[in-house]
Order: C-alpha cells, then sequence, then structure tokens
C-alpha cells in the first residue's frame, strides 16, 4: 500500500487521541487502535517506515506511538 | 413440534404464521392500554376489557361480529357508516358501538329486529350507487361490502340504479401499482384517514360535501400528488375502490407466508400473497414488530425485480473481462473458482485473496461467507458494506456503552418528548418508521434536526422542526462539541445518572474540555454556519425536555470524523441520562435491511460473529475447535485495503456477494482500477451489477424470495425470511458458499439455513436462545437473547451498560483535509430518495422508475445563478477525483455553497465525484463532504462516455440468457 495513504490515515487516528489529557496514555491507545485494526502488512510497513525514514510526516506522537508501542508489540 | 425439520421447499400458511389468537383478525378500533378493566354484556355474554375500549371492539373481542365498514383496528373510529349501531340498555337511540366506549355493567345488545332493520337500510342506499359487478369484481371474494350486504340480509334495492349515481365516474390508474375506482367508492374515509393517521402524509382527501363528496388526491391525479404510494390507503380500503393491479390482473390470492422485506433497516413484516409460486401482493404484517401492519412503496410494491428479464439464473465464467462470458454448469463455476483461488493463494500467498459479504445478505450467508473466508481462505480479509456506511456506529458504540448496535426499539419513539434526528432523512430513508416518528411528533414531541438540507421533516403536515440546525457539511463534531458546552456549562448534566452508570474520570475530562470557550456554540457555530443562540436552545431542549432520543443516519457516520460523533453522540446521551429506559437512547437508523445483522455475523475483518476481536484467545479457540481449523489472530484487509493492495499488486482475487463495490464505494475509478488489477474476482448476485462488469466467474444469486434465512433490523430484531418460491438459480446463496467450500477440501453440511443459525447460536453469547423454531413462536426476536433475556431485549443498557461504566470520550473537532478552494469552491453531499433502494438494482428493476428516472443535482438559486444554470441544465460536477454530468434541480432545500444528490443509477457517477477520505477508525468513507465545482456543459462527462461504451460492452458479453423469465 501507499506510505502516504498509510501515513494520512495513521495521523488521523493521531487527531482524535492527541487531544486526550494524558498523553502517555494517547500513545498507547493509537498504538492499541493500529492493533486491533491494521492488518499487520500495514502495520509492518509503517514501522519499517519509522525506523527506516524516522516516519517523516507523521504527527510526532503517531511516530512515537509507533517507535515505543508498536514494536514492542511486534516482538512478543 | 421439538424436532420440527426446516426443509428447502417454498413454505405454505404453516402454523408459524397464525397463533391460536386469531392475529391477522380486525377488531375494528384499535387496541387500549389501561389499568383500569371494565365489566359488561353483550348479547348476555359477560366481557372485561381495559377502560376507553370500544363496545365494537370488546364485542368482536368476545366473538361477536358486529357489522361494520368505516372502522378497522388500525385507524381510529370514525363513526360514519352506520352499520355498527347497537341498543344499550337503559340509552336512548342506537349509538355507533365504534365511537362509544365501554362502561360498567353495560348491557348491549347487537342483534335485534330494529338494528336489522338499520343496517339493512343502510347498506340498501349504499349499494343504490353502486356496481353490481361482484362476479367480475377484482375483489370478489375479499370485500368487505359484499360480506357486509351478506350478513345484514340485503335482498333487493328499492330506489333502483336510475337516479343521480356514481356509476360513471373515472378511473385514475396513474399509479403504477394501485388503481383507484371511485365508481366503487362508499365514501368511509378509511384511505384519508389512513394516509393521516397510518402514513402521516395528508395526501388524501374528501373533497365536496353530501352527495358530491369524494376522495381526492388533489388537483390532479394520485401520481402527480403528495401521495407517496405506500399502500396504506390500499390496504384501509374495504372495497375494490384503491386495489392492487396485480389483484385486478391475476386474481385474489390463495395463500400467504409471513416474510421479512429485504429493503432498508425498518425490516418490516410482510405477508407474501401467492397463487401457487407466484407473488401477487405483499401486504404489511399487522403483527410486525417494527412496522405495525404499516409499509412504503418499496417493500409493499417494488419486488418485481425478483422476476425481472434482466436476472442472470445460470453461473457463468471467463479468462478475461474483455471475453465473452461462458455459460456453465454449477459444477463447473464452483471447480473453477475454487481452482482459482487456491492458484492464486499458492503463486502470491494466503493473504491475497478475500471476501466481502453485503448487507442485502441473510445473516446466515454473512455467516458461512465469513466462515469461508477466515476457516478455509485462511485469512480474516473480510468485509462488508457497512464498512461504507455504518461501521463508525460500530466502534463508537463499542467504546462508548459497549455494544455495536441501537439501544432501542422503535416503539420507544411513542415516550420520547424530544427528538433529535443527525443526519438521517427518515421519510425517504426509513418511511415505515418515519410514519411513527411523525405520529408521535403530532402527538407533541419536539423536534430537532440538524441536517445541511431542509429534509422533509423539517416542515410537513402537521409536523414541524423546532429548530433545524443547518450546519455546514463536515462540522457534526463541532455542533456535538458545542451542544456538549452548553449542557456543562449551564448546569444541565444529569450527574446523579453519571456518578452511578459511568466512568467518573472519562467524564470529568470530556466534561472539562467541552467547557472549554473553543468549544462554545459562539467560536464553533461560526465552524458550523449555525447561530450561537439556536445552538444553545436546542441543548437546553435535549438536555431539559423529557426524555430526549437521538436518530442518527450517514449522516453522521460518512465522515472523516464519524466515529468521533457517533461518541460524542453517546457522551450527550450519557451526560443527560437519556439512555436505559424507554423513549429515549441512541439509534442509528440503518441503511439497508441486514446492516445489523451482517456486522454482527462476523463480517468484519477484526472480529468474530458477536463483536469479539481476532486476537481475543479464547474466542478463537472456541471458533478453531467448532471449525476444526487454525484462525489467524489478525485483523485482515478492509475494504479499501483490498482495493489499495490490488492496484500495488499484493491483493489478486476476491470473492464478493450481494454487493456493488463499483457502484456503492466512493472513487470508482480507483475501485475499477483495483478491480482490473486482479486474476480473479467472484461476484454473485441475482443481475449484472456494476462490479460483476469487472469479474471473472459469476455465481447467479437467489432473491429474498427464494431463500431461508433471517435479517437483523436497526432495532436489533431477527425477523424469518422464508422462502416463497423456488430460486430461479437453482440454489439459495448460502448453498453456494457451502459448495464453494466443500471445493476447496472444507465441507460444510448444512441442510437448511436453520443449520446455520444453530451453529451461530452455540458460538454466539448474544444469540443463545436464537432458533428458527423461536422465531417461528414469537414471529420476531431482538438480541441479546439468552438465558437471562429468553424472548429478545427490546430496551438495551437498562440497569448498566455493556461495557459495566458508560465512558465518555473526549471529541476533538478536526476540520476535514477535503477543503473549499477557488478551484473547488462547493461542498457536494449526497443522500437517497424514497422510491429507489441503495444502488438501484433492485428499485430501478421495478415501476418505482415512474418517480425518480435519474439521480439529478440539486443547487441553490444563487450559486446556480453565479453560473448561469438554470433549471433542467446540464451540469459539470468536478472534483480531485473526477467528473460527472447530471441534470440540474434548482431548489432553496440546500444551502448556498452546498449541493447535493443521490446516488441511485450507475451512469450517474456519483462516486466518481467522491474521493477516498475516510473515517479516522474504520476507513468509512466520506462521503458527505466533497469539495467541488459546477459549471454548464453539453455533453456527458469523459468517465460517463467512457462507461456507456464499457457496460454495453459487458451486457452484450452475457449473450442471449435461455432461463431468464420475461416479465
Amino acid at each position: 500500500m501507499k506510505i502516504e495513504n498509510l501515513v494520512s490515515m495513521a495521523n488521523q487516528i493521531g487527531d482524535f487521541f492527541k487531544s486526550f489529557p494524558d498523553q502517555e496514555q494517547a500513545k498507547k491507545d493509537i498504538a492499541q487502535h493500529l492493533e486491533r485494526f491494521w492488518a499487520s502488512s500495514m502495520r509492518d510497513q509503517i514501522l519499517i517506515y519509522v525506523i527506516e525514514k524516522n516516519g517523516e510526516g507523521l504527527e510526532p506522537i503517531v511516530r512515537d506511538a509507533i517507535k515505543q508501542h508498536i514494536s514492542s508489540n511486534q516482538k512478543k | 413440534m421439538d424436532d420440527i425439520k426446516y426443509s428447502n421447499t417454498p413454505q405454505h400458511d404453516h402454523e408459524h404464521s397464525r397463533t391460536s389468537y386469531d392475529d391477522q383478525k380486525d377488531y375494528g378500533t384499535p387496541a387500549i392500554q389501561s389499568d383500569v378493566q371494565i365489566t359488561l354484556t353483550i348479547d348476555d355474554r359477560e366481557i372485561t376489557v381495559p377502560e376507553g375500549t370500544s363496545i365494537m371492539r370488546a364485542s368482536i373481542l368476545a366473538g361477536i361480529n358486529v357489522p361494520k365498514l368505516c372502522a378497522t383496528d388500525s385507524l381510529e373510529p370514525f363513526g360514519s357508516c352506520r352499520l355498527c349501531v347497537v341498543e344499550i340498555e337503559g340509552r336512548r337511540g342506537f349509538p355507533a358501538s365504534c365511537t362509544t366506549p365501554v362502561a360498567e355493567g353495560l348491557i348491549v345488545r347487537t342483534q335485534t329486529p330494529k338494528l336489522a332493520d338499520i343496517r339493512r337500510g343502510t347498506m340498501e342506499l349504499y349499494i343504490s350507487d353502486h356496481p353490481l359487478d361482484c362476479l367480475t369484481c377484482a375483489t370478489n371474494g375479499d370485500c368487505e361490502l359484499q360480506d357486509m350486504a351478506g350478513a345484514v340480509g340485503l335482498r333487493e334495492v328499492r330506489y333502483g340504479y336510475e337516479g343521480e349515481n356514481h356509476l360513471k365516474a373515472e378511473k385514475d390508474e396513474s399509479n403504477p401499482y394501485f388503481s383507484f375506482d371511485p365508481s366503487k367508492c362508499i365514501v368511509c374515509s378509511r384511505c384519508v384517514r389512513a394516509c393521516e393517521e397510518t402514513q402521516g402524509t395528508f395526501a388524501l382527501t374528501i373533497s365536496g360535501r353530501g352527495f358530491d363528496s369524494k376522495v381526492s388526491a388533489g388537483i390532479s391525479n394520485f401520481l402527480d400528488s403528495e401521495c407517496v404510494s405506500c399502500g396504506a390507503c390500499v390496504q384501509a380500503c374495504p372495497t375494490a375502490t384503491l386495489i392492487e393491479k396485480t389483484v385486478i390482473e391475476h386474481g385474489v390470492p390463495e395463500h400467504s407466508v409471513t416474510t421479512t422485506c429485504a429493503y432498508c433497516g425498518v425490516g418490516c413484516s410482510f405477508n407474501a400473497e401467492m397463487k401457487g409460486e407466484e407473488v401477487i401482493r405483499m401486504v404489511p404484517n399487522k403483527n410486525g414488530g417494527a412496522n405495525h401492519g404499516h409499509s412504503c412503496v418499496k417493500g409493499r410494491f417494488a419486488w418485481g425485480y425478483a422476476t425481472h428479464k434482466d436476472r442472470i439464473t445460470t453461473p457463468m465464467i471467463r479468462k478475461s473481462i474483455h471475453d465473452e462470458w461462458q455459460q456453465v454448469s454449477w459444477d463447473e463455476a464452483i471447480n473453477y473458482a475454487a481452482s482459482e483461488i487456491q492458484r492464486i493463494q499458492t503463486k502470491y500467498g494466503k493473504d491475497a485473496v478475500g471476501g466481502i459479504t453485503s448487507s442485502r445478505c441473510t445473516n446466515e450467508e454473512v455467516y458461512v461467507v465469513q466462515k469461508l473466508v477466515r476457516a478455509v481462505f485462511g485469512v480474516n480479509n473480510v468485509d462488508t458494506c457497512a464498512r461504507v456506511c455504518h461501521s463508525p456506529t460500530g466502534y463508537g458504540l463499542k467504546q462508548t456503552i459497549g455494544e455495536s448496535a441501537g439501544t432501542q426499539t422503535f416503539d420507544s419513539v411513542m415516550k420520547s418528548d424530544v427528538i433529535f434526528v443527525i443526519g438521517a432523512n427518515p421519510t425517504d430513508g426509513h418511511p415505515v418508521f418515519a410514519s411513527q416518528m411523525k405520529r408521535r411528533l403530532r402527538e407533541g414531541a419536539k423536534l430537532i434536526i440538524a441536517d445541511p438540507r431542509a429534509i422533509d421533516l423539517v416542515s410537513s403536515p402537521h409536523v414541524k422542526a423546532d429548530y433545524h440546525l443547518k450546519l455546514r457539511p463536515g462540522t457534526n463534531v463541532a455542533l456535538i462539541s458545542a451542544l456538549g458546552h452548553v449542557i456543562v456549562t449551564e448546569g444541565l448534566v444529569n450527574e446523579a445518572f453519571v456518578k452511578e452508570r459511568c466512568e467518573w474520570d472519562s467524564f470529568v475530562a470530556w466534561r472539562d474540555f467541552v467547557a472549554l470557550k473553543q468549544n462554545s456554540p459562539e467560536v464553533l457555530g461560526l465552524a458550523m454556519g449555525v447561530p450561537a443562540e439556536e445552538l444553545r436552545a436546542a441543548a437546553r431542549l435535549f438536555a431539559t425536555g423529557g426524555n430526549a432520543a437521538i436518530y442518527y443516519g450517514l449522516g453522521v457516520t460518512e465522515h472523516s470524523q464519524g466515529s468521533t460523533m457517533v461518541m460524542g453522540i453517546a457522551n450527550l446521551a450519557m451526560a443527560t441520562g437519556n439512555i436505559g429506559r424507554e423513549g429515549v437512547g441512541v439509534n442509528p437508523l440503518r441503511g439497508q435491511n441486514n446492516v445489523q445483522g451482517s456486522c454482527d455475523m462476523g463480517s468484519m475483518p477484526h472480529e468474530y460473529p458477536g463483536y469479539r476481536h481476532v486476537s481475543d484467545e479464547a474466542t478463537r479457540e472456541l471458533f478453531e475447535a467448532a471449525w476444526g481449523r487454525p484462525l489467524s489472530n489478525d485483523p485482515g484487509l478492509r475494504i479499501p485495503n483490498m482495493l489499495d493492495n490490488a492496484i500495488d499488486g499484493s491483493f489478486k482475487a476476491l470473492y464478493c456477494v450481494g454487493e456493488d463495490i463499483v457502484q456503492s464505494d466512493p472513487n470508482t475509478q480507483h475501485v475499477t482500477h483495483a478491480l482490473e488489477s486482479m486474476e480473479c474476482v467472484i461476484v454473485q448476485d441475482l443481475f449484472l451489477n456494476e462490479t460483476a462488469m469487472f469479474a471473472h466467474v459469476f455465481f447467479p444469486g437467489a432473491s429474498f424470495l427464494e431463500k431461508s434465512g433471517t435479517f437483523t433490523n436497526a432495532e436489533r430484531r431477527i425477523s424469518p425470511v422464508r422462502r416463497v418460491m423456488t430460486p430461479k438459480n437453482g440454489m439459495e446463496d448460502w448453498e453456494v458458499t457451502a459448495a464453494l467450500a466443500n471445493a476447496l477440501g472444507y465441507p460444510m453440511h448444512y441442510q437448511h439455513a436453520s443449520d446455520i443459525m444453530d451453529e451461530v447460536a452455540s458460538l454466539t453469547p448474544t444469540f443463545k436462545g436464537v432458533s428458527f423454531k423461536k422465531l417461528d413462536e414469537l414471529g420476531s426476536i431482538q438480541w441479546p437473547c439468552n438465558d437471562e433475556q429468553p424472548l429478545g431485549t427490546p430496551t438495551m443498557h437498562i440497569d448498566e451498560f455493556v461495557r459495566g461504566k458508560g465512558k465518555f470520550f473526549v471529541t476533538e473537532y478536526v476540520p476535514t483535509t477535503e477543503k473549499v478552494t477557488p478551484k473547488y469552491p462547493l461542498i457536494l453531499t449526497t443522500g437517497r430518495i424514497l422510491s429507489q433502494y441503495n444502488v438501484g438494482a433492485q428499485t430501478r428493476r421495478t415501476k418505482n422508475v415512474e418517480w425518480h428516472k435519474e439521480d439529478l443535482v440539486e443547487i441553490h438559486p444563487h450559486d446556480a445563478e453565479e453560473r448561469g444554470i438554470k433549471e433542467g441544465d446540464w451540469v459539470g460536477i468536478a472534483s480531485r477525483a473526477g467528473e460527472t454530468v447530471l441534470h440540474a434541480k434548482i431548489s432553496e432545500r440546500v444551502q448556498p455553497g452546498v449541493i447535493y444528490t443521490t446516488f441511485h443509477h450507475p451512469e450517474s457517477g456519483a462516486n466518481v465525484i467522491t474521493t477516498d477520505n475516510s473515517d479516522w477508525a474504520t476507513n468509512c468513507p466520506e462521503f458527505k463532504v466533497t469539495a467541488v465545482q459546477v459549471s454548464r456543459v453539453s455533453q456527458l462527462s469523459e468517465w460517463q462516455r467512457h462507461y456507456q461504451t464499457f457496460s454495453e460492452e459487458q451486457i452484450g458479453f452475457v449473450g442471449k440468457n435461455p432461463e431468464a423469465s420475461e416479465v
């Protein structure tokens, strides 16, 4: 899938959660949303993009959410 | 009865459609609810009935049939025909039993020589002005006037027939489905009252006085009048005056089977009245839990598509979409499809295939398709058309209250004091429920409407919205936050409810958020284009007006913030304590018949039947054990993901059942490009729909009249669909899916759709108590149906929410990226119309096209004038995605800056213009907001011209279909 699509979809998800008072929780919620509703192929693609290209174009909170939570979830 | 076996033969009038209490009987006047019981004596029989009951109803309940003509129990008593007169001891005269209520100790006589005289005299007058053509009349044997003439013993008409009369009155045949013959009219006003009381349209009236009195549909004829062809008048008519043309043509039906309409999410119960295997008419079932004997033009009349000549009834295959179709046997088609799926999975990997189900499928069909995809294809790539309509409802309600479904029963609206309609157009989209809603509004309930466009409900006879919040498309979340702001800052929160029922921390976060100045009506009102004072007044009314109920539709969900808005709606209901009892609640109006059911059946890529996530270990083990195959714990691809992957080359085969993604999904050219990129597209449908033009395998489908199963409506009501005729294609749809599974080495051993429901019940806690047998007994069941609620659950979340405590979510308004610019200065929003249904594949193949022959674009006079556009001009509509051309309709229903169209005709290309933008949580397309420019043009768009050539070629590839029946 085009990475631009995934980036804009992920940013939209970030737009919802970023207004939560607890920003750490918001990151977890963003990551959980990706885990629960995105196919793993899509998750892998954006994770690689974050690792290799530092997630250019992703909102910081989304990039951090993927970095901190998706990567750890992938190892389980 | 315990060992009842269902078979795949057309069903006749079994015991299940009738009970010992004659529920189809006409009791003359409506049932009355009262705690006070009254006992009286009628013809020496003592009977006890609720206070307020008419003497007529009491008599009929006691088994005494009082003659009647103008009374029927769907309408308030009228007292005009004078046939139902009775004598009451101690009272003078001969009161009409329909308008006289019972009283304690009354002694009533319904048969005396004097009464017989009066009745005979009355009938004599009626018959003196009535054609004596009973033997050749279409309602011969099914006519109340004829019955009453017999009942009163009329033997002669002393007045002769030569005097002034109405026998030469001209017929009105303008309506395509029923005929109006005023020569047979007895002016009982049942039709006029049905139009008012049952339908709420007020199209009919009695014009003239005395001898000149006649039923009138306005200045010209029925078709050109306000009549919406719901059929209520035809149903109410006691003579042959208003009658279905199919009855005139074929005669009175000989048997009847109760089944469920296959159109909208209201899910009306109908009696299919048959002659052999031919439907003569569909009559609304007065015991239908959703419709109580009412219907609309689609369910009542628009079923002719089932035998339309365009039906394809033979399986077909082809190598390329540029080849002609080859008609083949079922075996060959199934084996070919199976071998293609196997080939593609071997070559490209398991994940290269998937399936799409439809809200037009039965629960059983959806269940077997998702089972096929999960257990046999070995992936979770299954999705359903709810993706493009109510997926945000599923997500938003699950998050906030814990269950992906509406909270109420339709009847709940009769206890609402404030009705808040957001982004829904019930009179067009859910007409039978709209009639009930209008009845409640006529009783005095207040009405708030939030809609960019002036829908009919804003102002129609005897219904007027107290507030019409005419917001700009795309600003729903601003609206819901602003309303929350007023409720919080003006101290209108029901804190007791919130404390007891909701997560307090989540409430505090929401409360503090909406209270911010940035969420005030004064600030957000600017984005919406709605005056702050109106927003404040509407919020106050909602919070303080008594029972407040929210009804919403696709105007809420089909936005980039669709899921946010659904959560905002739940926030509002919880904050004001308007959930968990009758009269209140959050009510998604589902577009299609089985949106709720197809979601319930696990057709989304992330969840099993009963909304259980695929990563949930216990659930997965349950299904692995039941299905005998390992299952994936990873969410599958959604429809737009499948399409994107197809374009990338990693998704190669699709099994699409009953859905037409080319017409109904956004950005048509993107969809068709994706389909062209696949190697095997399998379409199962009644017709060569738009998607089938890109298919390699075509499995002919069966209509709802040709199969057994169940549909689940917007109020979670599971209703039986019964097979009344043999499938023209030879198989019910679930049998086709099962055959495909068998060919892929996974036998499915169902004998009947009821076996599938039994499996669903065994694996899904909310369906535990559901079976076809119980549906036969109860008529319909609202889930959850389990050991605690064996008869089902009309109202949910009564003592606690399904998730325990209700959870508030902060809903920040994020404007859509689909912005107006100088190049695209207008916003296009889309909707639907009463006479057509969704992509129109069914309704376009009925006479409903007489009401809506083409999709038009509504433009405000101001925008039209600026561009030199006049009524009826060809107008080009260009967006970032594409361009199409429609005829203009100049209308002040839309606001300046907004244009509107419907999407019922494929050549309109409404979705050529809509974009890939979608809801953040569910990828539900943002159908309701597309930035466009419009201009006068002289020819169709390039896409439309290409479409014409392409579709003609594709239809030509089918060739002559020898088995299609002519209509």
